[in-house]
């Protein structure tokens, strides 16, 4: 996200006129943000939960899904994990996002699927709970870490020193993306362009690049 | 989208009527009698309060308003839970093992390098400043690339079976990393401040190195090494980002007190505030702890004299 955004915001903004400011933290820090009353115009998260909370609090317009992404099992390269089975295995070190951090309850989505001796298996791995997926992909590549469960476009983003393994369809949960626009957002107008070059103009192009997939429909969430 | 012209206009506008030449021209022209050096004298004066005021707003203000963001029975309640209490207790253990480590190998070493004299001391009082100055980020890295498993001593230590990230000794080694510094240059300093007489004249006595320091030199220091020691003691109980890139955040083995307030900012506030509460407290008592014995210092050597 952040380096697709990082590379269609200023040619956006350039475009517009206008200088368009970044911030990137997990999604639940950022929601925290805005209920503390950070000035923002436009917040995208990698759930549709969180926009959804913000909108019915009076915070956010409705939100539209603007991407979707694919929940993974991150090794470094090589590895000895080669299955989610290979994650119960004695001494394996996992690390997930912490529960309220969309990739850490997308993983424990995905755990809640599995067999029960199986799951137990698996989160008695845990190693540690990240406050975000950079510092979850983090450990992975300084070796603290086997295996970790992020998203298909993080790996995209490592430059080919962690590997993806492909969860099973049946398990695998749905990974959308969303954004809404601040009610107190003071530029309104290039809110709505902005959202708009998210789904269909050159940031969708640039996360399209990263490894996103498209917005599961073109249509309100 | 930030207009950033009109802010610098304000603060123009703000700096006017200080320095505009003809305002101060025509007041003294008003009050002859009045000598220009009292003038001066009661500008620089203003001037000094106002800024103390605005220090004084600037640095208590955040203190005082996040007390207001939780009632005490809010503060008790969040206490009272377990995840907190175990995150705090965490916390605290961590702290104590790391400055129990601090004192013990730190005591010696500042008193080593506070009596000699040695080629490249002052590069050694730099090193052991350095960590006090490193961000955060820095030294969690620095320690991953120490100590992780891939890191310059991560092969010899797996060859004796540890492995640090992610378990509670990370939690200690990223807290002595950050503190033990504040304890050791401040030691240094405590030790420096010993009348050297002193303890020249226990050695004429027939006392061993050993017994000078324990008899003389440790208890004319003790009150700067305890202040220090709380200080330290201060700064491990806060430590976050070194601690959370090292030893990650896993609730009753590595989640302090500090990452379990960054954890719940976005799904508790209210904890995530409380806690805020009761570290706030914490490090107010051990930074009032510091300064009652720093006083105590200050009373010995004028008592001494």
């Amino acid at each position: 996200m952040k380096e697709a955004l990082s590379r269609c915001a200023p040619p956006f903004g350039r475009e517009e006129g206008a200088n368009v400011a970044l911030a990137f933290a997990g999604s639940d820090e950022l929601a925290a943000q805005i209920r503390q009353g950070a000035s923002i115009d436009v917040y995208a998260s990698a759930n549709t939960q969180l926009p959804r909370a913000l909108h019915s609090e009076g915070r956010l317009s409705r939100s539209v899904a603007f991407a979707t992404n694919e929940l993974v099992i991150a090794t470094r390269r090589p590895s000895s994990i080669h299955s989610l089975t290979d994650l119960t295995k004695k001494g394996v070190r996992l690390v997930l996002g912490s529960p309220s951090v969309p990739h850490g309850a997308y993983a424990r989505t995905l755990l809640a699927r599995l067999p029960a001796a199986t799951r137990r298996a698996v989160f008695a791995n845990v190693r540690s709970n990240e406050p975000d997926v950079k510092s979850t992909v983090g450990k992975l590549l300084t070796g603290a870490a086997d295996a970790g469960f992020v998203y298909a476009s993080d790996v995209r983003a490592a430059h080919g020193k962690l590997a993806a393994l492909r969860l099973p369809p049946r398990l695998r949960p749905r990974v959308v993306y969303a954004a809404g626009i601040a009610w107190r957002s003071r530029a309104p107008r290039l809110a709505r362009a902005f959202l708009r070059d998210l789904r269909f103009g050159r940031c969708q192009r640039a996360l399209r690049q990263a490894g996103f997939g498209p917005p599961p429909n073109r249509n309100k969430q | 989208m930030h207009n950033g012209t009109g802010a610098g206009g304000r603060a123009l506008r703000l700096i006017e009527p200080l320095t505009r030449p003809g305002s101060l021209r025509s007041r003294r022209s008003r009050v002859r009698q009045v000598s220009r050096a009292a003038i001066a004298h009661a500008a620089v004066v203003t001037a000094a309060a106002v800024c103390c005021a605005a220090l004084a707003v600037f640095l208590l203000l955040p203190l005082v308003a996040l007390l207001s963001t939780a009632p005490p029975h809010a503060v008790i309640a969040a206490l009272r839970d377990g995840e907190t209490l175990t995150a705090l207790g965490l916390s605290l253990r961590a702290s104590a093992l790391a400055l129990t480590l601090t004192i013990v190998i730190g005591t010696p070493a500042a008193y080593f390098i506070a009596t000699r004299r040695f080629p490249g001391r002052r590069a050694v009082l730099t090193a052991v400043e350095l960590p006090i100055v490193l961000p955060p980020a820095v030294a969690g890295l620095a320690l991953l690339s120490a100590f992780g498993p891939e890191g310059l001593a991560g092969g010899a230590l797996s060859a004796v079976g540890i492995r640090l990230p992610f378990t509670f000794g990370a939690v200690v080694v990223a807290s002595m990393f950050v503190a033990s510094p504040l304890y050791i240059r401040n030691a240094i300093a405590s030790f420096e401040q010993v009348d050297r007489r002193l303890i020249d004249a226990a050695r004429n006595l027939g006392a061993s190195e050993l017994r000078a320091f324990l008899r003389v030199a440790a208890p004319i220091a003790m009150p700067g090494l305890t202040a220090s020691a709380a200080i330290a003691t201060a700064r491990a109980l806060g430590e976050f980002g070194a601690t959370l890139m090292f030893a990650g955040s896993l609730r009753g083995s590595t989640q302090t007190a500090a990452i379990a307030i960054y954890e719940r900012f976005a799904s508790d506030t209210t904890a995530a505030f409380a806690l805020s509460i009761a570290l706030l407290a914490l490090a107010a008592g051990l930074l009032a702890a510091a300064k009652l014995h720093s006083a105590s210092a200050g009373l010995a050597s004028i008592s001494r004299r």
